[in-house]
């Protein structure tokens, strides 16, 4: 934890995130931060890409990082054995599930935001706002299981960042931290938010967008599939038929 | 090499796509199977979406069986008018395979579905051919003679709609071909098989069809169904990846040479039992999967829309 610092006006920031009065003295320092690139581009040879944001804060304040990936409605299914052999059973679905989550900070989080401005802010995978569709009949101990196994898939997919990102400070102000995104990153639209913290408040805070996008071939193939379906099914067929006519000709001949 | 697949959208070695086809090409080309029940199930082991993987899969499968159906029916090898009716029976069971996938994943049970026809038809095809093989290797080759012509006067060669079939040297009911294509069709656009392996034997055994004209048949039909699947899938559910299948074919045609070439130095007996215990160990593979304790006992469902 950084030094703790001057007496903010902190009540301004309980509600509004993105725009907030920093001018509460000649004293205080914007919090000012950007990315290296806005657009994270999916090419054929594509394995997953890190982006760096890099920014500058009032000093002795702490720096957190979250990057949320495009919100979906996820179902998660839970197995149990029947007749000897393992299927789904029950399944809790949950609306506007990030489908990206990553978190970086220049310190525990615990240590440096008091636990309800985690939860406000949701920062950290244990305090994502996981709320069940449709959750009767089950208890809060079940739902929690839910949640904490949507979790556990998404960070074993590489999707939700197992332990939070470093947010290193180079000198008093500036602070960077690389992102990364692995291959199987969702394509969307992602919001990044930097909040500068003081003494376990959020104090300032800004927000900026990051797209993950198909580009090129990929894109072209995947719009294809999706918006003209049953030409792509089309070509698909002659593709495989011209590849099969043409293996037979090669055969013949050897 | 990595390669981005647009469908499938995950990053996979483009070498271990291609050694894949070649592998289960190489085994195809040896033992004169489509291979899909052995590709079908590695894609899905190496992470592609089961979805995907069957979709994807279709459509290589209709490129080994198209130019194998060619070079069958260059050596008159093909019965067309048998294989129409096989192919009108496997539209609509394709069609109908296709609706099913679609609700199966809608209600999260499609992976328990794909993976008890594995087991139920893996299983008996392997131990039936094991059986077999292992007789006719240690010549009980009498007994396996009236086995087959047990079969010759079955009742559903007596059901109505009579077609004279001149090629198989066949006067029977048109129902009993149409059926087994429906079946064949389902099974081929839910489990992403070609489904050679279960109507090889159907032909001999169910319908008396003469064995030289059986492969070329059955490749015929497949041509025909996979082709359907494929595009069935696609418009459905858009889970064809060209890029997946192309790097299957052409690991597939490359290692079918190979393989044909192995296959021939190979005696027939031999041959298949090591393919029976091929197809019983993918089997004993699955059904170890659904008996053991998961090594996770939730998982996340297909994505919706917000």
């Amino acid at each position: 934890m950084r030094a703790p610092c001057r007496v903010i006006p902190r009540l301004l920031v309980a509600v509004g995130l993105t725009v907030l009065p920093n001018g509460a003295g000649p004293r205080a320092e914007a919090l000012v931060a950007d990315l290296s690139h806005h657009l994270i581009a999916i090419t054929t040879a594509f394995v997953g890409t890190s982006v760096v944001l890099f920014g500058t804060a009032e000093a002795g304040g702490d720096i957190v990082v979250t990057v949320v990936g495009p919100r979906q409605e996820q179902i998660v299914r839970r197995k149990a054995r029947v007749a000897g052999i393992w299927i789904n059973r029950e399944g809790l679905a949950f609306r506007q599930v990030p489908s990206y989550y990553a978190v970086a900070a220049t310190g525990p989080l615990e240590e440096i935001a008091r636990p309800d401005t985690l939860a406000r802010l949701e920062i950290g995978t244990d305090h994502l706002k996981l709320e069940p569709i449709d959750a009767a009949g089950l208890m809060i101990s079940e739902i929690a299981a839910f949640q904490a196994a949507l979790v556990r898939q998404k960070q074993e997919q590489a999707l939700y960042s197992r332990t939070p990102g470093h947010i290193n400070f180079i000198g008093e102000q500036l602070f960077r931290t690389t992102l990364a995104f692995p291959a199987n990153v969702p394509p969307g639209l992602y919001q990044v938010q930097v909040f500068e913290l003081h003494d376990g408040f959020a104090t300032d805070a800004q927000r900026s967008t990051l797209v993950v996008s198909k580009v090129g071939l990929e894109a072209d193939v995947f719009d294809f599939a999706q918006q003209r379906a049953s030409l792509y099914g089309l070509t698909a067929i002659a593709l495989a038929i011209v590849s099969g006519w043409l293996a037979s000709v090669i055969f013949r001949r050897g | 090499m990595d390669i981005y697949l647009p469908i499938a959208e995950m990053s996979v070695n483009l070498f271990l796509l291609l050694g894949l086809g070649g592998a289960v090409g190489f085994l195809s080309g040896v033992f004169g199977v489509g291979g899909g029940f052995l590709m079908t199930p590695l894609l899905i082991f190496i992470g592609i979406p089961p979805a995907v993987a069957v979709g994807s899969e279709a459509s290589q499968i209709l490129a080994s069986s198209f130019s194998g159906a060619i070079a069958h029916a260059r050596r008159g090898n093909v019965d067309f008018r048998m294989g129409i009716v096989l192919v009108a029976g496997g539209f609509v069971g394709s069609a109908f395979g296709v609706w099913l996938f679609a609700q199966l994943r809608q209600i999260g049970q499609i992976d328990l579905v794909i993976s008890l026809a594995y087991l139920l038809f893996l299983g008996t095809v392997g131990a039936l051919m094991l059986v077999e093989s292992v007789r006719a290797w240690f010549r009980l080759r009498g007994r396996r003679d009236t086995f087959t012509r047990r079969h010759r006067h079955l009742w559903l060669h007596g059901l109505p709609l009579k077609m004279r079939f001149h090629r198989s040297r066949l006067y029977i009911s048109a129902l009993m071909p149409l059926g087994l294509g429906f079946f064949v069709g389902i099974l081929a656009s839910i489990m992403g098989v070609g489904g050679g392996f279960l109507m090889v034997p159907a032909m001999i055994y169910l319908i008396g069809m003469p064995t030289a004209v059986v492969v070329g048949t059955s490749l015929f039909q497949i041509s025909f169904v996979t082709a359907a699947t494929t595009y069935l899938h696609a418009v459905n559910n858009q889970t064809v990846d060209v890029f997946l299948a192309l790097a299957l074919i052409v690991g597939g045609v490359i290692g079918a040479q190979f393989g044909t070439s192995a296959g021939a130095r190979l005696r027939g007996e031999q041959l298949r039992i090591l393919l029976a215990l091929i197809v019983l160990v993918v089997c004993a593979k699955i059904g170890y999967d659904l008996i053991a304790m998961p090594e996770h006992l939730y998982s996340l469902g297909a994505v919706g829309h917000s």
